[in-house]
């Protein structure tokens, strides 16, 4: 069974990109860490974000489920949400791009006090309104896709780290957005869990999801994303396929980072 | 220690702890209670004026004495027209009291959940209210037991300052039969018996609230 089958997002005809993110700026006081970023995200398409630390990729990963204010720029999502950062966002403008996208955190952020289900139903059932019974019945189908289905009545502190960052994927899959975003996945787990978490992003990519992964695991990068961008100091350096950016990359300062990420010693 | 007074009087003295000590409290905490949520709250808005008002709120209720502030209310509000009876009186001394203190409390609690929970929560798409009542109080009430607690046994013990406005509670109940019988140390070590009879009975609630609320934080 597919992870995703009833709320995989079709393929539209047209092919306009569903994400489209044009001269996004951001300052915290005097540190501009944006300086007008342009980015596209085709349908179904994975888009690797890196660079070095302070690089703005986070920040521009966080604006796009409204958790960072941009000074300016717009974002849109498929073709009826059109958000202009240079005006103040309204309360519903921010709730409708929290609609359309969710989160993995770095540290998962799991809600402690409620079990694994009622981690994964919290949304579809508070937010989004949905029966119970079909926010449970779709909540089990994904955990037992990612191997949790015996956790389910577990608190988030009885697992380990890998397991409660695939407990993070899934309460953003039950969300049913249009597009993942996951901030450093793997950053924070032990490097033996490592791998059960990219198997399950690198499904997702194989089921057609549409997702924005900031991560510093470069072979992963290079294997499920359609393209890497790579910033630094809050600008796009370089933009391309993986094999071109991560392998033959045409800006000196994008052949360091590789470098160093490669051989760090 | 005269044991027949002992026995005659125990009566009348469970009998202000359970008509005055015991519903004194509980009314005063739980109202108390309300308005810490809501002057915390307002400490924590980002309006200075609306924080502004809560801090000294805080500042006057912590600053001066609750013997003063039950004074002000039952034998000063009279001189400008406005009489209260000694049960009111009582209870919003000691409720203005517990929010003033609790208020505190609270706000340090709140603000001891990370972060990454107020973001969680506005990622499935919370409002600020809704994310407050589901993932942040819930995890704030496991912090703020102990303190809360205290607050509370304090409480229990601070009623007994309501017999100097005319209330009929547990201390009162012995200074009056304490003044007819002429056995003062009899009568008040009684009273203080009975006073930490109940607080032993809330310490051990206080450790099985404790306990509920850990179960789901790794020991």
């Amino acid at each position: 069974m597919s992870l995703t089958d009833p709320t995989h997002p079709s393929v539209p005809a047209d092919g306009a990109p569903l994400l489209r993110v044009a001269g996004l700026r951001k300052s915290f006081g005097d540190n501009e860490v944006l300086k007008s970023i342009d980015l596209e995200v085709q349908r179904g398409q994975v888009v690797a974000l890196i660079g070095p630390s302070g690089s703005g990729k986070t920040t521009v990963l966080r604006s796009l489920n409204g958790l960072e204010t941009p000074d300016a720029g717009r974002v849109t999502v498929g073709t009826d949400l059109d958000l202009d950062f240079a005006k103040p966002l309204g309360r519903r403008q921010v709730g409708q791009l929290r609609d359309r996208s969710a989160m993995v955190f770095q540290h998962y952020n799991l809600f402690p006090h409620m079990t694994v289900l009622e981690n994964v139903i919290e949304g579809p059932l508070r937010v989004q309104k949905r029966r119970r019974a079909e926010a449970v019945a779709e909540a089990e189908r994904l955990l037992d896709r990612v191997g949790l289905a015996d956790k389910r009545d577990s608190y988030p502190f009885q697992l380990s780290g890998g397991q409660q960052q695939r407990v993070g994927i899934v309460r953003a899959l039950a969300l049913r957005p249009q597009v993942l975003l996951f901030d450093e996945p793997t950053s924070a787990l032990d490097p033996e869990l490592v791998g059960d978490v990219l198997t399950v992003i690198k499904e997702l990519s194989d089921e057609g999801w549409t997702m924005v992964i900031v991560t510093h695991e470069l072979a992963f990068a290079r294997e499920v994303a359609d393209e890497v961008v790579f910033m630094d100091q809050g600008v796009v350096v370089e933009r391309g396929a993986p094999a071109v950016v991560l392998g033959a990359p045409e800006q000196e300062r994008t052949r360091q980072f590789v470098r160093r990420l490669l051989h760090p010693f | 220690m005269d044991w027949e007074l002992i026995s005659s009087s125990l009566w009348p003295l469970l009998r202000g702890a359970l008509t005055g000590t015991i519903p004194l409290t509980l009314a005063s905490f739980a109202l108390g209670l309300a308005l810490a949520l809501v002057v915390a709250l307002m400490r924590l808005s980002r309006v200075s004026v609306v924080s502004g008002i809560a801090r000294v709120y805080v500042s006057v209720i912590r600053g001066t004495p609750l013997l003063v502030q039950l004074f002000v209310i039952f034998y000063g509000l009279p001189s400008v027209g406005v009489t209260i009876d000694p049960w009111p009186s009582a209870i919003i001394a000691f409720s203005a009291n517990v929010g003033g203190y609790a208020a505190e409390i609270i706000r340090a609690a709140i603000q001891s959940v990370p972060k990454g929970q107020w973001e969680a929560a506005h990622m499935i798409g919370m409002s600020n209210r809704l994310a407050l009542r589901r993932i942040i109080l819930p995890q704030a009430a496991r912090v703020s037991v102990p303190p809360l607690s205290n607050t509370f046994i304090s409480l229990v013990k601070d009623t007994s300052l309501a017999s100097l406005v005319l209330v009929t509670e547990l201390f009162r109940k012995a200074q009056e039969i304490a003044t007819a019988s002429g056995e003062f140390m009899t009568l008040y070590v009684e009273a203080a018996v009975i006073y930490w009879v109940i607080c032993l009975f809330l310490s051990s609630g206080q450790s099985v609230l404790e306990r509920r609320l850990d179960r789901y934080v790794a020991h």
